[in-house]
């Protein structure tokens, strides 16, 4: 506990570019730059190949192939061979490992749709991209948040990993306190990262409960309506 | 840091990686390849067993007394959302720097996945076919273990699949405490700028994944032929 | 009216669907596909609105041939009904159904009012309009689905199978109410089903198709039971087919007997074996022997000349040890007898004709 003090209590961690605001800020910006970029991919294809139905298999092979790569390795592979002059090569591990999660359950979510419904759409005069836009993505809506969900955390622990690689961050405390057997900054870095995490699972658990239509999730007050004409 | 390798890689052509793993394979010194590859299997299947064992009895709870399912899933699904890297961190000061600080976040995160898993197997069980086994006269531990247990088998498996393979690409993070199995191969390259090592540590990471994932996919022919039967027809 | 013009699907795998169709669905009248799986009815239906197109020949809206509109603009002005209502389960029941009105451009008020004016035209009450499709049941999601159909008001519906995932009890009043909406509306309506007695039952003309896509009979359900074209139209009919011929045999000319009724504390003395025993307001109670032997009053089956037909007749007077049908009015009191002379006569009289 007194690691926790420590840390928090110094005043010296809450300023200046690695005191704690910065960092928290680098951590975001860089989980929210590799999620939007993954998303950018990974939603647009989604649809696509849950729409028309084409490329699936090839779709659930890569995304089971990219969660046995390590994320550790392809961060120090891409360091290792293009530098450390930008930050590209730290953001390009990030966003291959993000897309997966939201390519798979995009194109579940939209393959996973009714026929009969969407039958119905076709057949009451929507067009193909209103069928998609109108129908196919606000009932797969709950499995594409929860790829969002999956990939936002993912990208947040990968983050972490990367400071190893030298990227800014919350992994700072923890992987500089490490090497230097500085536990304050390991644990107090450790929560911060922890309630990080948990902070984005939450955001995105409100997320789902704001924007999937209650007809969907079933999520609602049953008002039973008085009615003496129900015959059926 | 010096260069980029991918310069030198373009100038010199890839470098030998055989030659790479036969002198590192077995150096009769800690560090060695098979070491590494050995600690890798230990930290990476201790928590897909355990995490099964676990979370078997936990789902069946789940099942059979429902309002015990949502806080529990609940729990685990935050578990889920946490980063390993400082949650090794934190565990540290209760485990030191051993491979159960890898193992035990591990084997939450697989119980995460797999009791969610064990509950739908179970409610993948047909009610008709829950209602004639009560009818035929099984005992409820009968029903269980010869009904309703393989019933759920192709969910759990397919559960167990993922755990697998993300376990065994997990463990790699563990490099960063100095318990990380083939993940070690990775902060060695990194402090001493060297391609080698990164390159045979994925591919070796990878195809220890894709082996687990093939013995469970056999697994799970051997143990419901009747799924392939009825695929088949 | 829509006219199928030698039309034939065939898929790329040599499969013929439909074969060379050539027939009409003429405007205001309900007609009816009926045949056994794969006999392309549901594909022929699908090619009116362009879910499916031709291989060859053509269908024609009102002397248009489909081919040449836009398919969602084609759609637009038809209704289409599917098996599983469709609903789209992220919109409330209202939203639904004001679906093709708002494509077409009307504002959200007016699609909403007429929704609502929907909704309880087939029989729901408007209140649901604020649920969603989760919350209803099955019959009341179809009926939601005809309501959707309706919603712009189209020339045409397109009906495939749409009551067949339902209870028969529930099947039973969408069929009528589905009658009855007809009769105000007077729609061009071609509906699809498997269920030959929901053809005969439904259809203003049946049109029975056999496997592979080739027209086995068109006709009114009528002669399709008395003059089946060919063996293949004969065993779908199915049996019975004389005594469901009767359904379309009125009964207003039946001559009904007034001196079989007896009070209600009648004790014998009549010269017929059986008499009619009625309560003072007019309600039929039973058969008594008209010796006064017996006792207790016997079962009777009543029917509504004029308005039930000859099969409800025959139906009253076999329920009966009398062999009579009793003959009621609208309010429940009877009116007369129809003697098993008089339905004998009658038959004869149906099988001649």
């Amino acid at each position: 506990m007194s690691w926790l003090s420590d840390f928090f209590g110094d005043p010296a961690n809450w300023s200046g570019p690695d005191g704690i605001p910065a960092r928290l800020l680098e951590h975001l910006e860089f989980s929210a730059l590799a999620l939007a970029l993954a998303m950018l991919v990974a939603i647009p294809l989604g649809l696509l190949i849950g729409h028309t139905g084409r490329g699936g298999v090839i779709v659930v092979i890569s995304a089971n192939l990219a969660r046995a790569l390590p994320t550790l390795g392809l961060l120090v592979l891409f360091v290792l061979l293009l530098g450390t002059a930008s930050i590209l090569p730290v953001i390009i591990p990030l966003v291959l490992l993000a897309i997966p999660p939201i390519l798979v359950n995009t194109f579940e979510g939209i393959r996973s749709v009714d026929p009969e419904l969407r039958d119905a759409a076709y057949g009451m005069g929507l067009t193909g991209g209103q069928v998609l836009g109108r129908v196919l993505v606000p009932v797969a809506l709950p499995l594409i948040l929860l790829g969002l969900r999956l990939s936002a955390i993912q990208v947040v622990a990968t983050t972490t990993v990367a400071a190893y690689t030298g990227l800014g961050g919350l992994g700072r405390f923890v992987i500089d306190g490490f090497a230097t057997k500085d536990y304050a900054s390991v644990v107090g870095g450790s929560v911060l990262i922890v309630l990080f995490a948990l902070a984005v699972q939450l955001v995105f658990t409100l997320l789902q409960r704001t924007t999937v239509s209650p007809g969907v999730s079933r999520r609602v007050k049953v008002r039973q309506v008085a009615s003496g004409r129900e015959t059926t | 840091m010096g260069e980029p390798l991918l310069v030198r890689l373009i100038a010199d052509g890839p470098p030998s990686l055989w030659e790479w793993i036969a002198r590192n394979w077995d150096t009769g010194r800690v560090g060695s390849i098979k070491d590494l590859l050995g600690d890798h299997l230990v930290m990476s299947l201790v928590p897909i067993v355990a995490g099964l064992v676990l979370a078997l009895p936990l789902g069946l709870a789940s099942a059979r007394w429902r309002w015990l399912y949502q806080p529990a899933a609940g729990v685990f699904n935050v578990v889920y959302a946490l980063p390993s890297l400082p949650v090794f961190m934190l565990l540290i000061s209760v485990t030191g720097l051993s491979k159960t600080t890898v193992i035990i976040p591990l084997t939450f995160y697989a119980i995460a996945v797999l009791l969610p898993a064990v509950v739908d197997g179970l409610g993948s069980v047909p009610d008709h076919v829950r209602q004639s086994a009560v009818a035929m006269g099984f005992t409820p531990l009968r029903r269980l273990v010869q009904v309703e247990l393989p019933i759920a088998v192709p969910v759990v498996l397919a559960g167990l699949r993922v755990v697998a393979v993300s376990s065994i690409s997990l463990v790699s993070v563990g490099a960063l405490i100095g318990q990380g199995g083939l993940g070690m191969l990775f902060t060695r390259a990194y402090q001493n700028p060297f391609l080698p090592p990164v390159v045979v540590g994925i591919v070796l990471i990878v195809a220890l994944a894709l082996v687990a994932d093939g013995l469970l996919v056999l697994a799970q022919r051997l143990l419901t032929p009747w799924v392939r039967a009825r695929r088949a027809s | 009216m829509i006219t199928f013009d030698a039309v034939t699907k065939r898929y790329a795998d040599g499969t013929v669907a439909v074969d060379n169709l050539s027939l009409e669905a003429p405007t205001g009248e309900i007609t009816v596909f009926v045949g056994p799986s794969g006999c392309g009815k549901t594909t022929s239906l699908r090619m009116i609105n362009r879910m499916i197109d031709a291989t060859e020949g053509r269908i024609l809206l009102d002397g248009d041939p489909v081919r040449d509109i836009d398919p969602p603009k084609l759609r637009r002005g038809i209704g289409y009904v599917i098996q599983q209502a469709g609903l789209f389960p992220h919109k409330k029941i209202v939203d639904n159904v004001a679906t093709v009105p708002l494509l077409l451009g009307w504002d959200r008020g007016k699609a909403r009012s007429r929704a609502m004016e929907l909704l309880e035209r087939v029989g729901l009450d408007p209140a649901m309009g604020e649920r969603y499709p989760f919350q209803l049941s099955g019959g009341q999601q179809q009926r939601v689905g005809v309501a959707r159909a309706l919603a712009a008001d189209p020339p045409v519906l397109l009906m495939d199978e749409p009551f067949s995932a339902v209870d028969p009890i529930v099947r039973t009043s969408l069929q009528d109410e589905l009658l009855r909406l007809q009769a105000e509306l007077n729609k061009t309506i071609v509906f699809v089903t498997h269920d030959i007695d929901e053809a005969i039952k439904l259809g203003d003309r049946v049109a029975v198709l056999r496997v592979g896509g080739r027209l086995a009979q068109l006709a009114d359900p009528k002669t399709l039971l008395s003059e089946p074209a060919d063996d293949f139209v004969r065993e779908f009919l199915g049996h019975d087919r004389g005594i469901r011929r009767l359904q379309f045999v009125g009964t207003d000319g039946l001559r009904l007997r007034t001196d079989l009724t007896v009070p209600a504390g009648f004790s014998g003395g009549s010269p017929e074996p059986w008499v009619l025993a009625v309560s003072d307001d007019g309600r039929p109670l039973g058969w008594l022997r008209g010796d006064g032997g017996g006792g207790e009053p016997e079962p009777y089956g009543t029917f509504r000349p004029g308005r039930d037909s000859m099969r409800s007749a025959l139906d009253a007077a076999l329920l009966s040890p009398s062999g009579c049908a009793v003959a009621v009015g609208a309010d429940g009191k009877v009116v007369g007898v129809a003697t098993r002379e008089v339905l004998d006569a009658a038959l004869a009289e149906a099988a001649d004709g």
